[in-house]
């Protein structure tokens, strides 16, 4: 699997490198994931020069049962995030976004960014930022999604929002009208410990961020990520990797463990084909896990997600003149552990496969009320009958 | 009526009309969705995990509080480790049934000239903690052991009434000479008791000091209350105010652990796990009226089964009126019994010898593939694949019977097997 991620790496400073035409800005070409930080209306509607305060929030109702158990009705504001932007100069830009979750009860600095922009094709970026790994991670805010639940792949194998702190640089090459490609490249301090010996009781990736990483490493070492896409007018394709060791191998300078890393490498993909908008991404992970606890904490996971998504009506509704109705489906796998057990030689289950389908009604274009229907089975290491669960879930989501 | 045509025809060409429409389909769909697209619970009789019927609200609560504490997984933070072989109760004994091979424990031990067995507790005996902390090296098996064994983990249903027989009624079952000339012997095991143990009056019975242990493949534990405090200690490294330190781990040397301090979980908590464990229902019978089902159960009386798998018992007293004097159908006598060289692994615990072993309850035989991924491991240690090839490892104490079912015809077989898989 190095060579994979090396083949992904050297793409990614290949596509940088052969890109050298420098070209103007056209609308004709789909905005990169990359920039989807950017593209918000509180920023979208300020001055040039000037400072604005904007944000998202979302809120929904839950009703799930799982084998025939139901905990009823709940309801749950589960984000309200503020952003801060302030365009410095002609080419500084300073981002920061603070995110509540279900009310105080989970406070965290997702971004605090400051980008130095030379030239579209070399922006200077330093602070706390999103990771470039995938699509659904750069490009999270939830007024922009039209199911109401975040995809599996993208915050269990993927551990979106993934922030880390760090610096590094990325930019856009226009090649034509039609074609742009663009690259990021950072360094971090990476994630921590928790990817094992968890309270999730598996290989869990999101479990290695921890808030810690935004003041020091655990290990001095820095983790390494990147993204490289195309995009044409309606569609986008990206490569990305994050690679790190992520354990305290060392304690007051002495090694007491093996240097122990997590691999992520991802394929994304957003295109709109006629009426239809097709997005989704599949990732991939390698976790140097100790032999003794490989059975419990997997060595290798892979998921994916995709969506399909189809205006059903557009047009002028009740008071809104740009009102659309979609209709949205989702279907989505993870494997947690792709190994055999060595007692008995069966596959090791512990996976999960989610089928959801749902509504949306955006009165405009940055505000949507979502309803949808899941049905989850998830299957654990043995291989025992799938759990079987399943709810309906109304919500909204805001820009404001 | 001018005036309401107008109206009606204004309206129902209007986007509100096909808004409201549209909403009320909508809406109308999912509280259908929620009563109708929901999964439905699996049978009562295919599950295990369920309390004792009968139970009061606050015992409910209580069995409930348990069921997060059983289900609770330990990370390095919580005190895992630093060697284990597991991360939750649960993961071992999943859906409260029977484990899998993945997740076997290994003891072993030494048997001495005199005819003593040596634990080997300067080796981190009796069990093997083959996994362990990252950075932390896990436990290996000396060369000085003469003996082990693997064992399987086995279901937790119906532990509460195992646990409330009273020691009177296990004595009554022995006849470790043979009086009765059936082949059978059965005895108890006796076991020195932990520090933390409480005798019952008129339930515990001592004997110079010692006590009947009844859980275990060995019935190497005397209460409920021990056999999950040693299982917190050996299978998941978490130390207890009744074991408050952590494992000897040999290859690191003494006076090492986690980072996290000791005692890890309270009394109150590992109570609450054993009042958990003690409310469990009893396995679910299924078609128990089935005609072969019932000449099933007269060939498993016919050829002795039931001599050590004897089908009936009954609690003493208890302050759980669920369980105070309660008749049921575990299929054993909590008895050690020798069965013979095949399985016998050289290791013991308490006062069985080594090819002794406990009769295992037979109830949920049925239901094991439901925790067992779809298959089935039988036996201490999995190695039977199902319940013929299981029997055919019966010898010593049980050759007899093994013997009758292997000359029986194919439809008295089947007849048999029939009934097992419907306990």
């Amino acid at each position: 699997m190095k060579i994979f991620f090396t083949v992904i790496m050297i793409v990614t400073i290949s596509f940088s490198m052969l890109a050298q035409d420098e070209k103007q800005d056209s609308m004709e070409v789909k905005i990169p994931s990359q920039d989807a930080v950017y593209e918000r209306p509180f920023i979208l509607s300020i001055n040039k020069l000037s400072t604005a305060v904007g944000g998202y929030f979302e809120g929904n109702s839950n009703y799930f049962s799982e084998d025939g158990v139901s905990e009823g009705l709940s309801f749950e504001l589960r984000r309200f995030n503020i952003f801060f932007y302030s365009s410095i100069g002609p080419a500084i830009r300073f981002l920061s976004e603070l995110e509540f979750e279900h009310g105080t009860e989970e406070i965290s600095l997702e971004t605090a960014q400051l980008d130095f922009q030379f030239f579209p094709e070399f922006v200077l970026r330093g602070g706390i930022f999103l990771v470039p790994i995938g699509m659904f991670n750069q490009n999270h805010d939830s007024p922009k999604w039209d199911i109401i639940d975040r995809p599996f792949v993208s915050t269990q194998i993927i551990p979106s929002t993934f922030s880390e702190v760090g610096f590094g640089a990325n930019g856009r090459f226009l090649l034509s009208n039609t074609l742009s490609i663009t690259y990021a490249g950072y360094i971090t301090n990476g994630l921590g410990e928790g990817i094992i010996l968890n309270s999730e009781g598996r290989t869990f990736i999101p479990d290695g961020k921890s808030e810690e990483a935004f003041a020091e490493d655990n290990n001095g070492l820095p983790s390494y990520s990147g993204r490289t896409a195309v995009q044409l007018t309606d569609a986008e394709f990206g490569l990305s990797f994050y690679h790190g060791v992520y354990n305290s191998y060392r304690v007051e300078g002495v090694e007491v463990d093996d240097k122990r890393s997590v691999s992520i490498a991802a394929f994304d993909y957003s295109a709109k084909i006629f009426e239809l908008t097709l997005q989704g991404e599949a990732a991939y992970s390698i976790i140097d896990v100790p032999e003794n606890i490989s059975e419990i904490y997997g060595e290798k996971q892979w998921g994916a997600f995709v969506d399909l998504i189809y205006p059903l009506y557009k047009g002028n509704l009740f008071l809104f003149n740009d009102a659309v109705i979609n209709t949205v489906v989702r279907f989505e796998y993870v494997d947690f552990n792709t190994s055999t057990f060595k007692v008995t030689g069966q596959k090791i289950r512990d996976e999960i496969t989610a089928l959801v389908f749902g509504f949306s009604f955006r009165p405009v274009s940055n505000t949507v009320i979502k309803a949808n229907y899941r049905r989850h089975w998830t299957v654990d290491a043995i291989g025992n009958p799938a759990i079987n669960t399943a709810g309906i879930q109304i919500g909204f989501a805001s820009y404001f | 009526m001018k005036i309401f045509t107008n109206l009606f025809n204004e309206f129902r060409l209007s986007n509100k009309f096909l808004f409201i429409i549209s909403l009320s389909l909508l809406i109308s769909f999912l509280i259908i969705s929620c009563e109708e697209f929901m999964p439905s619970a699996p049978s009562s009789d295919e599950v295990l995990n369920e309390p004792i019927e009968g139970l009061t609200p606050a015992q409910l609560a209580a069995h409930l509080q348990g069921d997060g504490e059983f289900g609770k997984i330990f990370s390095k933070a919580d005190g895992l480790g630093p060697i284990f072989v597991n991360t939750s109760c649960e993961n071992c004994h999943i859906a409260d049934g029977k484990g899998h091979p993945f997740i076997q424990l290994q003891r072993f031990g030494k048997m001495n000239p005199d005819g003593t067995f040596d634990p080997l507790l300067e080796y981190g005996g009796r069990q093997l903690q083959q996994r362990s902390l990252s950075g932390y090296p896990p436990e290996v098996i000396p060369v000085e052991a003469t003996g082990k064994t693997t064992l399987m983990p086995p279901s937790v249903t119906g532990l509460g009434l195992l646990a409330a027989v009273p020691d009177a009624t296990i004595l009554s079952l022995t006849d470790p000479d043979d009086i009765n000339g059936d082949g059978i012997s059965g005895a108890q095991n006796y076991i020195s008791p932990p520090d933390y143990f409480e005798p019952v009056p008129g339930f515990h019975i001592e004997n110079n000091g010692k006590y009947i242990g009844r859980f275990g493949r060995k019935a190497g534990a005397i209460t409920l209350l021990q056999q999950v405090t040693q299982a917190y200690l050996n299978d998941i490294g978490i130390t207890t105010d009744f074991l408050p330190d952590d494992l000897f781990n040999p290859v690191v040397g003494p006076g090492t652990g986690d980072e996290v301090t000791d005692p890890e979980l309270s009394a109150s908590i590992v109570k609450s796990v054993e009042f958990y464990i003690r409310t469990l229902k009893q396995p679910p019978r299924r078609n128990e009226n089935d005609a072969d089902i019932l000449a099933g159960k007269l060939i498993f009386d016919q050829i002795n089964c039931s001599g050590c798998h004897i089908p009936t018992l009954v609690t003493g007293t208890s302050e759980i009126e669920a369980l105070n004097q309660k008749e049921f159908y575990p299929y054993t006598d909590l008895l050690l019994h020798d069965m013979g060289s095949e399985l016998d692994d050289y290791y013991t615990e308490g006062t069985a010898t080594t090819s002794e072993w406990r009769t295992t309850p037979l109830w949920g035989l049925g239901l094991a593939s439901n925790s067992q991924g779809e298959r089935t491991f039988f036996l201490h240690d999995g190695r039977a694949e199902s319940i013929e090839v299981a029997i055919s490892f019966h010898g010593g104490e049980a050759s007899q019977s093994r013997n009758e079912f292997n000359n029986l015809s194919e439809s008295d077989r089947a007849k048999l097997l029939k009934f097992l898989e419907s306990l």
